[in-house]
């Protein structure tokens, strides 16, 4: 019997470690495209001014870099340690980004960002610049093949059950790779990442010129991050668009959650905050239609047929449809020596079920809907905050170009205290898109709670409070470290 | 034509080469184990950081992909290795987590915990990581306790596949001596080699002659253990499977697997060779520096046989101590054809990755690290 305390605290394990991952990666990944931007300047007008920015920017990448290795390394293997299910049921297909991501990214970033951080005085200008470029496009690559993963788990496609493997086996790596969740999702996390890095440069130089220092090297950063920013954030909203089109095609339970939205319908309004709506709205970002059609949380589970005639099983015959696979299944499995007649008949019954196979799992219709209160205020804080910080880099940089940004201070506070916003609207994201999808692991085929090891509860408690105490030293460490490192500063305008 | 069967054979060889490659690069581990042991000074501790700190990252590197390799091509091992012997991988994760953050911490100002203790944390992976390794590579021959049972997908309450045995969970593993004598054997492979790369690496006579003497100590350590296992690895029973896929016990099972196969035991000979040379041939000449460019390749080569012997010929390689048939075998466990054809496909890329690495670090390492270089150049 699978205790509801090993999923809970399996599932809070799993969540606490990508939220600590996700606060160094962004960070990693918009910073390497700051400081290589900063180094082609420095390569193309051979001003050592803007190696020496470059070099201090490293200087904060290093120190963000390590704690985003440490904690990408757990995750990574606990999908085997808590989620032992989960490796076999899907490891065939989700096996196979891992490895690439390994092949073809890590090795990438590890190499380059040895020559990068020492090769300086090693290898010649335009090589030494290559690295750099070539740690941020590992740092990308990276992530396209973990969203890739976690895409296909999102909105499983390319393969096939095996009754006789007992596990999904891969049909099409190309669907797979091509997920249209996984290019949005691709786009969208990167961006992110570049909005995360541009508002951490901005603020921190502001911090500079609020403190009447390095006022050089504040404004010259404040330029490069702000266009970076800016260009970021105007591609987040853009795969944030088509990626809401595509949570309401693949997962709608996880839109109306976002949404709060308990009846949909035609022409459905889009909630700002609760009894305050915009007609239309809700349809409109999520069929790009002005009359749309928007199930709810109640239309989900008692089921609904769209204005196309798309007809979509009310929970209870789902779970009935679930538990008939599993069912057909078992049979499959005792009779496919015996009587391979009863074997066939059994394997059809399965493979015109296997659709809802995961709803077999579920014992009531409450557990297939996600904490909506949760999902909902993360939506707004991730859109909110973002939209404000784009609107806060533009007038920096408008500021800045029009050289009015020294002498509006309020500007620089704001600019300064956004950083942790910044972060809270990327927590936010991937909360909307892994709170969202619970129960699902693997949307509609399988459970969180089908998905765990036989690991005591005990066992899993200890780990989850020892990677607690763990994950936050090391970022009290780190930010012990960045707060020093900025103090010092990078002296760059005195020399 | 390329068969299924061949697929999985190739996949296992990756494995293997994967396998190889990380307990080299465990001469970061080596080297951090001997920082305050060969280090006396400030400024030979901080050398040997800055050595093996420009490396860590490909040996983390390397583990992440043989995690990911392993989860991609035999799955059935990831879900019954990682979700059963659950306390010694998150074990040598968390050494590894507080390598990974110690070289760019421990000089840092603001540190919180001051730079002895992050070199400690440096040390302590050195030594545990690859005994940790070790010892649970050694139970690719011993054994553990669980059960596999694909069938249980349809039980609703209880729907895990792969169930560990006892509540040690994987603990266990240091109960058997032949599992730990493997760690220590791994643990001593990785001072030696660590202790050869930095003889190759820091141009400082001082630390150098230090360095010589620990390599004299570990390289016999390591030499004892090897016999050790290497004298019980082959006159123990081992794992074997037959023509349907049954386990059952055999004697001398790796012994045989080792006369059947040529090709493995001229790897374990050369391998070995290879090993011995570098090591003893910089212990017995003070002026040779390139023993680490002979035990490199040696220490993949066994390593690579290891891996061979205990999944090739028919055998399980992670065999069931608790159910025989539960064993795994890398045709009962690994991926679908469709699968490993795609990344036998996406392996090809492998060797262009080992080109650039081996370029960069050439270009890297073309001057061994000076004092002079720690006072002028970036560092850790």
């Amino acid at each position: 019997m699978i205790e509801s305390a090993l999923v809970g605290w399996s599932r809070l394990q799993f969540a606490l470690t990508a939220g600590y991952h996700w606060i160094f990666v962004p960070l990693t990944l918009g910073l390497a495209v700051i400081m290589a931007v900063m180094e082609s300047i420095y390569v193309k007008t051979g001003d050592e001014f803007w190696k020496r920015t470059a070099k201090f920017w490293m200087k904060i990448f290093a120190i963000n870099f390590a704690v985003g290795i440490a904690t990408g390394i757990i995750l990574e293997f606990e999908f085997g340690t808590n989620f032992s299910n989960y490796s076999w049921f899907v490891g065939d297909i989700f096996g196979a980004p891992l490895a690439i991501e390994g092949i073809f990214a890590f090795f990438m970033e590890a190499t380059f960002f040895a020559v990068m951080f020492f090769g300086w005085e090693k290898v010649g200008k335009r090589f030494h610049l290559a690295s750099t470029w070539f740690t941020a496009i590992g740092a990308a690559i990276s992530a396209l093949w973990i969203l890739v993963a976690n895409s296909w788990m999102q909105n499983p496609v390319g393969m096939d059950f095996n009754p006789d493997t007992v596990r999904h086996e891969m049909v099409d790596f190309w669907a797979v790779v091509l997920n249209p969740v996984a290019i949005s999702k691709f786009f969208h996390a990167v961006f992110s990442g570049w909005m995360t890095g541009s508002i951490f440069v901005i603020g921190i130089s502001c911090w500079y010129l609020l403190k009447g220092r390095e006022r050089k090297f504040a404004l010259a950063s404040i330029r490069v991050a702000a266009i970076v920013g800016i260009v970021g954030t105007l591609s987040v909203m853009l795969s944030g668009d088509s990626s809401g089109v595509q949570m309401a095609k693949y997962q709608p339970m996880k839109l109306a959650a976002a949404e709060g939205l308990e009846e949909g319908g035609k022409g459905a309004p889009f909630s700002i905050v609760p009894g305050v709506e915009i007609p239309n709205m809700l349809s409109i970002l999520a069929t790009h239609d002005i009359d749309g059609y928007v199930p709810g949380i109640n239309n989900i589970l008692d089921g609904y047929t769209t204005p196309e005639g798309e007809v979509h099983l009310s929970a209870e015959e789902k779970m009935e449809r679930g538990k008939i696979a599993i069912e057909a299944f078992s049979e499959y499995r005792d009779s496919k020596d015996s009587n391979p007649e009863e074997a066939a008949v059994a394997r059809e019954v399965l493979e015109e079920n296997m659709e809802y196979f995961g709803y077999g799992y579920i014992d009531s219709r409450e557990e297939l809907v996600p904490p909506v209160g949760l999902v909902y205020w993360a939506f707004r804080v991730m859109v909110g905050f973002g939209s404000a910080l784009l609107l806060l880099m533009m007038v920096v940089l408008w500021a800045e170009r029009r050289g009015r940004l020294e002498k509006m201070r309020w500007l620089m506070w704001a600019a300064l205290l956004s950083i942790p916003l910044v972060y809270l609207a990327g927590q936010a994201g991937w909360i909307v898109a892994e709170v969202g999808r619970q129960p699902w692991v693997i949307d509609g085929l399988l459970p969180v709670k089908a998905a765990v090891s036989s690991v005591s509860v005990a066992a899993v408690k200890t780990t989850f409070f020892l990677f607690v105490a763990i994950f936050t030293l090391f970022l009290a460490i780190e930010i012990r470290i960045m707060i020093k490192a900025i103090k010092e500063g990078p002296k760059v305008d005195v020399e | 034509m390329i068969t299924y069967a061949f697929l999985q054979q190739y996949w296992w060889f990756l494995i293997a080469l994967l396998g190889g490659l990380l307990v080299f690069l465990l001469f970061v581990q080596g080297g951090n184990a001997l920082i305050f042991l060969a280090g006396n000074t400030e400024r030979e501790r901080e050398l040997i950081v800055n050595s093996t700190g420009r490396k860590w990252e490909l040996t983390f590197t390397t583990l992440v992909t043989f995690g990911g390799a392993f989860f991609a091509s035999f799955p059935l091992f990831y879900s019954t290795s990682f979700g059963g012997a659950y306390w010694v991988w998150i074990l040598i994760l968390i050494t590894f987590v507080f390598q990974a953050v110690s070289y760019e911490f421990q000089s840092k100002a603001g540190n919180i915990l001051g730079k002895n203790t992050f070199r400690l944390f440096l040390m302590l992976n050195g030594f545990l990581a690859p005994l940790l390794i070790g010892t649970a590579v050694g139970t690719f021959f011993t054994g553990s306790a669980f059960v596999v049972d694909k069938a249980a997908v349809a039980d609703i309450a209880a729907p895990t596949i792969s169930r560990w045995a006892n509540n040690w969970q994987g603990l266990e593993a240091v109960a058997n001596p032949f599992n730990v004598e493997f760690g220590l054997m791994v643990m001593f492979l990785a001072l030696v080699l660590g202790a050869l790369y930095m003889i190759n690496n820091i141009d400082n006579d001082k630390l150098n002659g230090q360095l010589r003497k620990w390599l004299l100590r570990c390289f016999a350590a390591f030499l004892l253990f090897f016999l050790l296992v290497a004298g019980k690895l082959l006159t123990m029973e081992g794992f074997a499977v037959d023509a349907n896929g049954v386990v059952y016990m055999e004697e001398y099972k790796y012994l045989h697997n080792l006369l059947a196969m040529p090709n493995v035991l001229i790897m374990v000979l050369v391998g070995a060779v290879l090993v011995v040379c570098g090591a003893g041939v910089t212990i017995l000449r003070p002026q040779f520096k390139r023993g680490i460019w002979l035990a490199a390749p040696g220490t993949v080569l066994v390593v690579m046989a290891v891996f061979m012997l205990a999944g090739y010929n028919n055998t399980a390689y992670y065999p069931s101590t608790t159910d025989l048939q539960s064993s795994l075998t890398i045709l009962n466990s690994s991926s679908s054809e469709f699968t490993l054809r795609a990344m036998a496909i996406v392996s090809l890329i492998i060797p262009f990755v080992v080109a650039y690495i081996a370029y960069f670090w050439r270009q890297m390492d073309k001057k061994s690290i000076t004092t002079e270089e720690l006072e002028s150049a970036d560092k850790y």
